[in-house]
């Protein structure tokens, strides 16, 4: 089909899909009353609830099916689930997985938290924040690549090209694998997802701490509070729901992160995570079921971090 | 990449003076065929009338879609273009790094293309078995019955059906080394296993002043597919303690993975690469392999850091780009790596591409027909600098222009040679390009254990596959 075609087709597609909107408005507006303002919020509703029908819960429980299916053998059973639960390869990655999702997000926040308090109101303030913020605006690959050259290894009667290794050659320790030596490496891949996040952490906290009013910082200090305790008793409680937004984002970026590890280790060395893991299953593999297993897994892992986001910002609202 | 579509008029004028002389015309040659256009490619004109029987083809076109990309592609896009003067069929060549898992998602999604050109027996089975991959045309399997070996053909069946052919091949059993340092120190091309031992234990001990300097180097880093260069390396290592035919049973897991041949095979590999006296020459310790990448890996004989270095025929290209000149007396060359004896059979590894086809219209069986013929095989030579051979006993060693792809077609043509396909690339997509790779690099990244790691990778073997 050559590229003409396609955008005919895309126009004819385009044409189809505004003339049955514009006929479930018509058709819509011709109801009133009570019923009818049901039927016409229900028609609005209706193609996007078929979107997401179409586009997502029907891909969803296709994955969930496939996830029993063995594969080669193509019959249905728990054996996908079995291995990952018990082969050590697999339970490595769900190890890595689980340190991933503590970590990252607790680091971020804290680091971006602290940055946060202590760029307020200091005269550099945007360009320190500029500088953190940064690392935002580099793709994962990107990040990855400029990381994988810091923790470059050469033997020690070479000359250093990665930072690190510089360092230390410079005063006198062996030059060291980062990236190979178990298990600290993922900590390693870990530090570049932290150094990414941090900037957005401290965007959004900074902002919560910008809104506390003034005149409750002000009452704090005459009632002759320290620091510390300001930071305990005002600001926490005050940025709470930026808090709980910030780590639940960025723990649901961290389980789908996957360019990071691809690109430095491509899961070697026992840094595979879930994300990695499927893609390698499937592509590279070629064992869907296992592939739809890990994917099950991962969403299941996502499912309690959506819900509590909603439960708090519910309660906040 | 480069549009054949600027070549359509010129191609069309040269269908167009064909046609006014006469088809049969064309396998002669006379100058105004070639004054025409009719083979730029730099070849000689081709047969046509091969062809006649698909019908006219005039303004058809035909997809192709490969893992071959930059530099090495040209070759490929310049040898098409008798088959497209002679028959006015249009080839759009399309490469990716992608290759692998695109084609499948390109397949599973309904937009195959029309041919591809697949480097492993297992992902063509693969494919099969999504049921997109069209039979190859009678001519297609006559031709190859005709040029290649038994073996070839079988490697393109599945299930008994015949599905692709083959199209290039190169040679993994080599070691590269320099022909100036060899002479410079007195020592001599290896003739048997057991004396290449020896002279990596000889050179161990001469460089032992000399920090960094190594007899062996090696690197098995390869983005996702990191592992691969060291899986060559034990399948290399068992046809030759083992012998051809337990490397079948062991590649078709007739035997276990880990059974004790295979240990013993493991073993042996392990006295080179997990010998800190024996590796990494100019890279740093043992376990520098697993990180170091395969296209580096050799790199270090240029720096007098190290002697030998198991890589195919292809890694040609890494020595070009590295700005060395590959040759008997240039600054490096390979020896073939040797046997258990000197005299008897000698067991080569190797690998190829196979080409498969996703529609069976009438153009895109005669440009399969055309790529399992001789005349292509020699046309692609005579377009290639170097790392490129083929199975294809059509192919006049002559034509080749490197003395490497010489060297790597003497040894497919030799009559003691044993051929056997690279063993990862033939066994369950699970194994052959998941735990074989991922074991292999934990063996030397975490210098786990021989029989550790045979096991784990024994106990992925899928229980559905024999």
């Amino acid at each position: 089909m050559s590229t003409v075609e396609k955008l005919g087709l895309m126009l004819v597609a385009l044409g189809i899909f505004a003339v049955v909107f514009v006929g479930i408005l018509v058709i819509a507006a011709r109801f009133s009353g009570r019923v009818g303002e049901r039927i016409q919020a229900g028609s609005f509703v209706l193609p996007a609830v078929l979107f997401i029908m179409v586009g997502l819960i029907y891909p969803a429980l296709l994955t969930i099916r496939d996830s029993f299916v063995e594969d080669g053998s193509g019959g249905y059973g728990l054996q996908n689930y079995v291995d990952i639960f018990t082969q050590s390869a697999y339970l490595t990655v769900l190890k890595n997985t689980a340190l991933w999702v503590i970590l990252v997000p607790v680091l971020a926040t804290a680091i971006g938290l602290v940055y946060a308090i202590v760029v307020d109101r200091s005269p550099w303030e945007k360009a320190a924040k500029a500088l953190v913020f940064l690392p935002m605006a580099i793709s994962m690959v990107g990040a990855s690549i400029i990381w994988k050259f810091v923790y470059e290894y050469k033997p020690s009667f070479r000359p250093q090209i990665g930072v690190l290794n510089a360092l230390l050659n410079a005063v006198g320790i062996e030059p060291r694998q980062f990236l190979l030596d178990i298990p600290m490496n993922t900590f390693f891949l870990i530090i570049v997802m932290v150094w990414i996040q941090a900037g957005f952490a401290m965007t959004i906290l900074s902002a919560a701490i910008k809104a506390i009013p003034d005149d409750i910082v002000e009452a704090s200090q005459l009632d002759g509070v320290n620091p510390m305790q300001r930071f305990r008793f005002i600001t926490l409680p005050a940025i709470r729901p930026a808090v709980v937004v910030v780590l639940t984002t960025i723990g649901i970026g961290t389980l789908k992160v996957f360019d990071i590890v691809r690109t430095m280790t491509g899961g070697q060395f026992e840094t595979s995570i879930v994300a990695n893991e499927f893609y390698s299953a499937y592509f590279s593999q070629n064992r869907p079921g296992l592939a739809s297993a890990l994917a099950v897994i991962l969403f299941v892992l996502v499912v309690p971090i959506v819900t509590y986001n909603v439960i708090q910002m519910r309660k906040d609202a | 990449m480069r549009s054949t579509s600027l070549r359509r008029p010129k191609a069309a004028i040269g269908m167009a003076a064909i046609a006014l002389v006469g088809l049969s015309a064309c396998g002669g040659s006379s100058s105004d065929d070639d004054a025409d256009g009719g083979s730029a490619g730099g070849g000689d004109a081709i047969d046509c009338s091969v062809y006649e029987e698909f019908g006219d083809l005039d303004g058809k076109k035909v997809t192709i879609y490969t893992s071959i990309i930059t530099p090495e592609d040209t070759p490929h896009i310049e040898s098409y273009k008798p088959f497209e003067d002679c028959t006015g069929v249009e080839v759009t060549y399309e490469g990716s790094k992608e290759f692998e898992a695109q084609l499948q998602v390109r397949v599973k999604g309904g937009n195959a293309p029309d041919l591809a050109i697949i480097p492993q027996p297992g992902l063509l089975q693969t494919l099969v078995e999504t049921g997109k991959v069209k039979e190859a045309p009678a001519q297609t399997a006559a031709n190859v019955d005709k040029f290649f070996g038994e073996d070839w053909k079988a490697y393109g069946t599945v299930d008994g059906k015949f599905y692709a052919a083959p199209l290039g091949a190169n040679v993994k059993s080599f070691v590269w080394y320099s022909p100036s340092m060899f002479e410079e120190k007195g020592y001599e091309v290896p003739q048997t296993w057991s004396e290449m031992m020896d002279l990596s234990k000889k050179i161990a001990e001469d460089t032992k002043g000399e920090e960094g300097v190594k007899p062996w180097c090696a690197g098995i880093a390869s983005g996702d597919a990191t592992g691969w260069p060291a899986t060559d390396w034990m399948e290399d290592i068992i046809l030759r303690t083992a012998g051809p035919d337990v490397y079948d049973q062991w590649v078709n897991h007739e035997i276990p993975f880990n059974d004790p041949q295979v240990v013993e095979a493991l073993g042996e590999m392990g006295k080179i690469l997990k010998d800190p006296a024996m590796v990494n020459g100019g890279l740093g310790d043992v376990r520098t392999i697993a990180t170091t990448e395969f296209q580096a890996g050799g790199l270090p004989i240029l720096d007098g850091m190290c002697y030998m270095h198991r890589q195919a025929s292809f890694y040609a290209a890494n020595w070009v780009e590295a700005g060395a000149e590959v040759g008997e007396d240039a600054d490096v060359w390979a020896f073939y790596l040797p046997a258990l004896e000197a005299e008897g059979d000698k067991p080569v590894l190797g690998g190829g591409e196979f080409i498969a086809a996703f529609d069976d219209r009438p153009e895109v069986q005669a440009f399969q027909t055309y790529l399992s013929s001789d005349v292509w095989a020699n046309e692609k030579a005579k377009n290639t600098e170097g790392g490129w051979v083929s199975a294809n006993t059509g192919l006049d060693v002559a034509n080749l222009k490197s003395p490497l792809d010489k060297l790597a077609a003497e040894t497919l043509q030799d009559e003691k040679a044993v051929f056997r396909f690279d063993g990862s690339d033939q066994m369950p997509g699970a194994v052959g390009s998941g735990t074989f790779w991922k074991e292999m690099t934990n063996w030397i990244a975490t210098d786990k254990d021989d029989k550790a790691v045979l096991d784990a990778i024994e106990k992925s073997w899928p229980a559905s596959s024999k």
